[in-house]
């Protein structure tokens, strides 16, 4: 064999040598970017939320998934709307018939911040074995979210009641730090949920924008794969994590320590910019409520004002604590009674229940103790929500 | 190693290999690029050692201690540099060829302290290297110990034991917490910082294990002069360049393996001269099919460590939900899968704790060992391989023969092999007799077995739990040499046609099978003492396991 022979075989392999790593790379890009397309197109979150390993392989979770610090919380907070109810207990089995269903939605009190599973508000219901008049068990279902907005309430709501979960009952518990127009859309959770959200302003007419700039409107690239990886991760977390909340009863820091709720208040009379007297029209969303009375359709619903923390501190007289000014939350609780009032509401407040003591780091946040004061509060409310309102009256006159 | 760094590392591959066939340059504008590659090329061993040392300083984590992210990598190759000084004892000839070596690192060093001067370039260690001035200090001192340590052990191999002893000191003081926070206290001190502080998450050397097996290695390979296997002459005369690059071989550095000296030597000598024109009748020892089948091995390894490893960390064991794994009832979850009692759902939700913590170190650790050894071969360089499907092995001898290999070899080559010898070779043992389970044979074996495993152990930290992990393994390769020495002498005298071979084929698939499980679950309920920080926590979850205890 000739040495230029040898020399041209050599070039040849190496050549060859060359083209098929090129080759491998070229395919593995052009699958990659095809699956990423077809990703996009098909964008599949929904569907994929709702596969879960939560009431099939280990039990569901008592409240809705939402953690700060997973790897001690064993949870971890998803945006995925359908990933979060498909973790929920609520999902799990069909309603037995002498279970009476109390969907309790709510801010973070009733989520049960700083609260174990076993001690919130849902937990003190389901332990004090009521009976509604016809005999029925309450079973109550936490789906309070650590968020304050009455619009993600409502959103929550509407979520769960297209799943097939026959509710009896819903208790809305709300709080003034709720109603502000400009807390509505200020979370994560709802910017990134654009299309449902906007869905919630226009069929209930809403006074949101629904072209809010804080919408999150996801292009083609954020619906890719590698656009949804944060999102992809999450929901695989979330499903490992419900190892750890079957092994453990866990799904919030247990460790987490706090600082006492303010006593001693800031001279501010101000209530998110607005200045007394009085409210101006577009300043509270009211019509979040009427729009969480719609959603709930025939289903008994009964509003409850939480209680908060009255301060007896530094500035006091101005204000109840570190969120409400006297004159705010007042106007509010006014409001709202004359709100129930006209529009047949089955209402309740109870915003002065609970002592200093029953609360943790902030003014709506409540102890253990102050959950069963709650829920022991609630009792006959809850119970006579079995009772069409029509004969409520009845047996309410004396 | 994280992934932006793997990333990294394998993109300088590009460097190494050149364009087109033959590497012939092409013509115009990427003509000079391909002229600077195919120098590159050609000087394929100072990348190795540059990379290497660049990965050293790069890869150290940060430390509260002023510019100690800096100086324990430059201890590291102060160290490398000091053992080849006093194993080679280089004549003049050598020292001329280690100059341009020693100038290249000095060089290096140099460069990654002066960027403290250039704040876009800082910097490649984590926190801002000392001045230029403390460093070159730092640069002479080492130079001087160096000349010093050369005239104290020129000719007295014997001597060299004493570092071997001081590397041991070393590892003491990095595994055991109170000697590390002492020493902590120590650097605080020598740095002006308020020694109150000291903590032994303070120190943590990069490497420094690794580092030190293969210096220790080569330091008894010194004393011992160990003969060269047949047909594989013992490469002595390693310059200062190859040392350097075997020690601190980049891809090997963080997690291993541990490759010997001998056998790393011709990979590297043979890759770093492959610029040459290979003989027509040769193929390329290296090229692209090495770099084809090493990405390859680096995306198994960062599937496993990045993807399966670290979503089993969710809920592996450990010393937090260790404490917490409750039974129901007691959170207020009911009973799943009518499990009904609480001890059992708690018995079982334990065990998938531990199974998670077993397959997660094995995956967490091969997937590390994947990336080495992916980066290492499109290096050039074969690493040994570390794993070998460890827990499909029938038993426990086996399972350490396929777990972690390099380093149950080193320890078998420089610890386990020569104490058993010279035990054999000693005169008779007094109180222990020649027949009957306890003679003298069966002790050395117990006696190598348990003070083998205990070493590895204590490799991990100088702790009770590896003291148990290690008693646990050591009772457990006890046995099973017991139990394997009782087999074979039974079937030895038993007859021919119930010995094993005759046995049916699906009995003995199913016995392995059995010994396949039975050894898996030794092994998982061993990582218990390994992964929690007490040994009364791992009895807890010990009992947890079988339903008793709360």
């Amino acid at each position: 064999m000739e040495p230029s022979q040898l020399t041209g075989m050599q070039a040849a392999t190496t050549s060859a040598r060359w083209s098929m790593p090129i080759r491998v790379m070229l395919k593995a890009f052009v699958l990659f970017v095809v699956f990423n397309l077809i990703f996009s197109v098909i964008d599949p979150m929904t569907v994929l939320g709702r596969f879960s390993a939560y009431n099939i392989l280990f039990p569901g979770r008592q409240r809705l998934p939402y953690g700060d610090h997973p790897e001690l919380a064993y949870n971890v907070s998803v945006l995925n709307l359908d990933a979060m109810l498909a973790s929920h207990e609520l999902m799990a089995a069909p309603k037995s018939a002498d279970e009476f269903r109390v969907l309790l939605i709510g801010d973070s009190s009733t989520w049960g911040w700083l609260l174990k599973p076993t001690d919130t508000l849902a937990a003190q219901i389901n332990r004090a074995h009521m009976k509604t008049s016809d005999g029925r068990t309450v079973r109550a279902y936490n789906l309070g979210y650590p968020i304050m907005s009455l619009t993600k309430d409502v959103l929550i709501l509407v979520r769960a009641l297209h799943a097939d979960i026959q509710p009896d009952a819903i208790l809305w518990l709300v709080t003034l730090e709720s109603f502000p127009t400009d807390k509505q859309l200020f979370h994560p959770l709802l910017q990134n949920n654009p299309s449902p959200t906007r869905d919630l302003i226009s069929r209930y007419g809403l006074a949101l924008d629904p072209n809010d700039p804080q919408f999150i409107t996801p292009t083609l690239f954020d619906r890719t794969i590698v656009g949804r990886r944060r999102d992809l991760a999450d929901l695989v977390r979330l499903q490992l994590y419900g190892v750890m909340w079957a092994a453990t009863g866990i799904d919030q820091d247990p460790s987490m320590d706090y600082e006492p709720a303010a006593i001693d208040l800031e001279p501010d009379i101000t209530f998110h910019g607005i200045k007394p007297p009085s409210f101006g029209p577009r300043d509270l969303t009211f019509d979040a409520l009427t729009a969480g009375k719609q959603a709930a359709g025939a289903i008994p619903l009964l509003i409850v004002n939480e209680p908060i923390l009255r301060s007896n501190g530094r500035n006091s007289d101005i204000r109840y604590n570190y969120f409400y000014p006297r004159w705010a939350y007042d106007q509010y609780r006014a409001m709202m009674t004359d709100m129930a009032s006209a529009q047949s509401w089955r209402y309740i407040d109870v915003w002065d229940l609970l002592p200093q003591g029953e609360f943790t780091n902030s003014a709506v946040h409540y102890t253990p103790a102050g959950a069963k004061l709650l829920a022991d509060r609630l009792a006959d409310s809850i119970t006579h929500l079995s009772i069409p309102s029509g004969q409520l009256g009845k047996i309410n006159a004396p | 190693m994280n992934l932006t760094q793997i990333l990294v590392f394998a993109a300088m591959v590009a460097l190494l290999y050149p364009k087109g066939p033959n590497g012939k340059p092409s013509r115009g504008l990427a003509c000079t690029w391909d002229r600077i590659r195919i120098r590159v090329v050609q000087g394929r061993g100072w990348v190795i050692l540059v990379a290497s040392t660049l990965a050293l300083y790069w890869l150290q984590s940060s430390s509260p201690i002023r510019s100690l992210d800096f100086w324990l990598p430059t201890a590291s190759l102060a160290l490398t540099t000091l053992v080849w000084v006093v194993i080679y004892t280089p004549d003049r000839a050598a020292w001329r060829t280690a100059v341009p070596t020693i100038a290249v690192i000095i060089g290096v060093v140099a460069l990654i302290a002066s960027t403290r001067y250039f704040d876009p370039l800082c910097c490649i260690t984590a926190t801002r290297p000392p001045d230029i001035f403390t460093v070159t200090v730092g640069i002479l001192i080492v130079a001087v110990i160096s000349a010093g340590a050369a005239i104290l052990f020129r000719g007295r191999a014997r001597r060299l034991n004493w570092i071997v002893l001081g590397l041991i000191v070393l590892f003491v003081v990095l595994k055991l917490d109170i000697a590390t926070q002492a020493f902590s206290a120590i650097l605080r001190g020598l740095n002006g910082q308020d020694t109150a502080q000291a903590a032994v998450s303070d120190v943590r050397w990069l490497g420094f294990s690794y580092i030190a097996f293969r210096l220790i290695a080569a330091l008894r390979d010194r004393v011992t002069a160990r003969p060269a296997a047949p047909g594989k002459p013992v490469p002595t005369g390693l310059s200062l360049r190859e040392f350097i690059s075997y020690v601190i071989f980049f891809p090997a550095l963080t997690a291993g393996p541990i490759d010997r000296a001998d056998r790393w030597i011709k990979d590297y000598r043979n890759f770093v001269q492959t610029h040459q024109p290979a003989p027509a009748t040769t193929p390329r020892p290296f090229g692209m099919d090495d770099v084809v089948a090493g990405a390859g091995r680096i995306l198994l390894g960062v599937f496993k460590k990045f993807v399966i490893a670290d979503m089993l960390a969710i809920i592996a064991l450990n010393s937090i939900n260790a404490a917490q794994v409750t039974a129901p009832g007691v959170h207020g979850s009911a009973s799943f899968w009518g499990l009904g009692d609480g001890g059992l759902n708690q018995a079982i939700w334990t065990w998938v704790l531990v199974y998670a913590y077993a397959w997660r170190i094995l995956f967490d650790f091969s997937g590390y060992t994947d990336i080495a050894i992916g980066l290492g071969r499109m290096f050039g360089i074969k690493l040994p391989e570390n794993f070998d499907r460890p827990y499909f092995k029938p038993n426990l001898t086996l399972f350490w023969n396929s777990w972690h290999m390099s380093l149950s070899q080193w320890f078998r080559a420089y610890y386990f092999n020569p104490i058993t010898r010279a035990l054999r070779s000693a005169k008779e043992t007094p109180f222990l007799p020649e027949q009957g389970f306890f003679r003298q044979s069966t002790f050395i074996i117990l006696f190598g077995q348990v003070t083998t495993m205990l070493l590895i152990g204590l490799w991990h930290g100088i702790t009770w739990n590896f003291i148990a992990w290690s008693v646990w393994h050591a009772v457990g390769l006890f046995a099973h040499n017991r139990w394997t020495d009782y087999q074979r002498r039974r079937n030895a005298s038993d007859d021919p046609e119930s010995t094993e071979q005759n046995e049916l084929p699906l009995r003995r698939r199913l016995a392995t099978t059995l010994s396949v499980l039975a050894t898996f679950h030794f092994v998982a309920l061993g990582w218990i003492w390994f992964a929690l920080p007490s040994v009364s926590l791992s009895i807890q979850v010990f009992g947890r396991l079988v339903g008793i205890g709360g």
